[in-house]
């Protein structure tokens, strides 16, 4: 048992879940991304929390940062962005690709 | 009706080139058709049920369930590509070669052909769990715009359809003696490239850290999001922002399948010859 958690505890500082990435969020309601510019650091992983609050499903994608996930209705997902360089990156539901977009801003 | 068009046709594409490669790979195989329509089959069938399911499979191993699928079936997609390049590396050769018995290439037909299938039903699976995604959207959304919506969806399905078989057309016109370097080449390209997109699921799941960094930029030339962009993005993998664990994955793959290739690839020798070498052994 003790070997057990000690192996536990060795494997688990290996994971990658361990390393620090801050949360940010985005919320999906009436087919509108909020906040529209959302503004994160750049050169730093970020960890994303997009949240439909929708009764139809969504796809967050973005060319920009090559990102694509479903979100379920009433749902959220969660994202893992960057590090990205300073800039702006254009994000958007796939099932509405023109007219539900927002934007990230590295800084 | 424009919007659904647009995205049931890039779904489609990015489907069908893959279901054309094949196509062209199998060339004169027997009972092809079978198969391929088989992994087609399965594909829809099984994006249903991931269509059905996205939400339980988003809330899978604490929230990236969706990327590890991804990332799993695009995995099991690559090694059925290296195991087809290195059976044809194996047997092709000779098949070009040699007037083969009808039974004989029903056996060299089977095991590759298989494997294939399976490539044709992971890239419908992918494609089709978004259309049908989007299409329940639709449905629920409901309103006068769901009939044009579905048309838009039939036309774009139709439109994706002739884009691909242009492209099989195009590959048929490949003199006989390049069509194995070509196909080899067309599946080791296509196999780079989803290793490299099936890196880049794990990234966005948090389960890949490893080299991070854009390496290079080139959306200005030729963006992702444009159709041209999305179709290089299928076929080889291009993508215009690769991260430093993209191009090492996919150098990789490409460098252990053509290694795999000439290490596996030696055809075996023919009952004839062997028994004539071992003729010409006793007569020595």
């Amino acid at each position: 048992m003790k070997r057990f958690l000690i192996y536990s505890l060795a494997l688990s500082a290996l994971l990658p879940f361990a390393a620090h990435a801050e949360d940010y969020v985005l919320t999906l309601k009436n087919n509108q991304f909020s906040p529209k510019v959302l503004t994160i650091p750049a050169g730093q992983r970020i960890k994303l929390i997009v949240k439909n609050q929708d009764a139809t499903p969504a796809e967050f994608e973005s060319s920009d940062m090559n990102r694509e996930k479903v979100v379920g209705a009433n749902s959220e997902i969660v994202v893992f962005i960057g590090p990205l360089e300073p800039g702006s990156y254009g994000y958007f539901d796939d099932f509405h690709r023109n007219t539900t977009t927002g934007i990230i801003v590295a800084k | 009706m424009l919007a659904t068009l647009i995205i049931v046709f890039r779904e489609v594409i990015e489907a069908g080139l893959v279901i054309g490669i094949v196509l062209a790979a199998t060339r004169g195989v027997p009972r092809r058709g079978l198969w391929v329509g088989g992994g087609m089959a399965g594909g829809i069938a099984g994006a249903c049920l991931v269509a059905a399911f996205a939400d339980v499979m988003a809330d899978m191993m604490a929230g990236s369930g969706q990327e590890v699928f991804n990332a799993s079936v695009m995995m099991i997609a690559v090694l059925m590509l290296t195991a087809h390049n290195v059976w044809m590396a194996r047997e092709g050769r000779h098949i070009a070669h040699e007037m083969k018995s009808l039974g004989e290439d029903v056996v060299i037909g089977r095991r590759s052909l298989t494997a294939l299938a399976i490539v044709v039903g992971v890239a419908v699976l992918r494609e089709g769990s978004e259309i049908v995604l989007f299409l329940y959207g639709i449905a629920l959304a409901g309103g006068d715009s769901v009939l044009s919506m579905f048309l838009g969806g039939v036309m774009g399905l139709g439109l994706g359809g002739c884009v691909s078989a242009l492209m099989y057309l195009g590959l048929l016109n490949i003199p006989t003696r390049h069509v194995f370097t070509v196909t080899s080449w067309l599946i080791a390209l296509l196999a780079a490239g989803m290793a490299s997109q099936a890196i880049v699921f794990l990234q966005q799941a948090g389960l890949v850290t490893l080299l991070p960094h854009v390496v290079w930029n080139t959306s200005g030339a030729l963006s992702d999001a444009s159709i041209v962009g999305k179709a290089l993005h299928t076929l080889v993998g291009y993508t215009d922002r690769p991260t430093g664990i993209q191009v090492v994955v996919y150098a990789t793959t490409l460098v252990a399948i053509f290694t795999l290739m000439r290490l596996f690839g030696h055809a075996p020798r023919s009952p004839e010859r062997r028994n004539k070498v071992r003729r010409d052994a006793c007569n020595a």
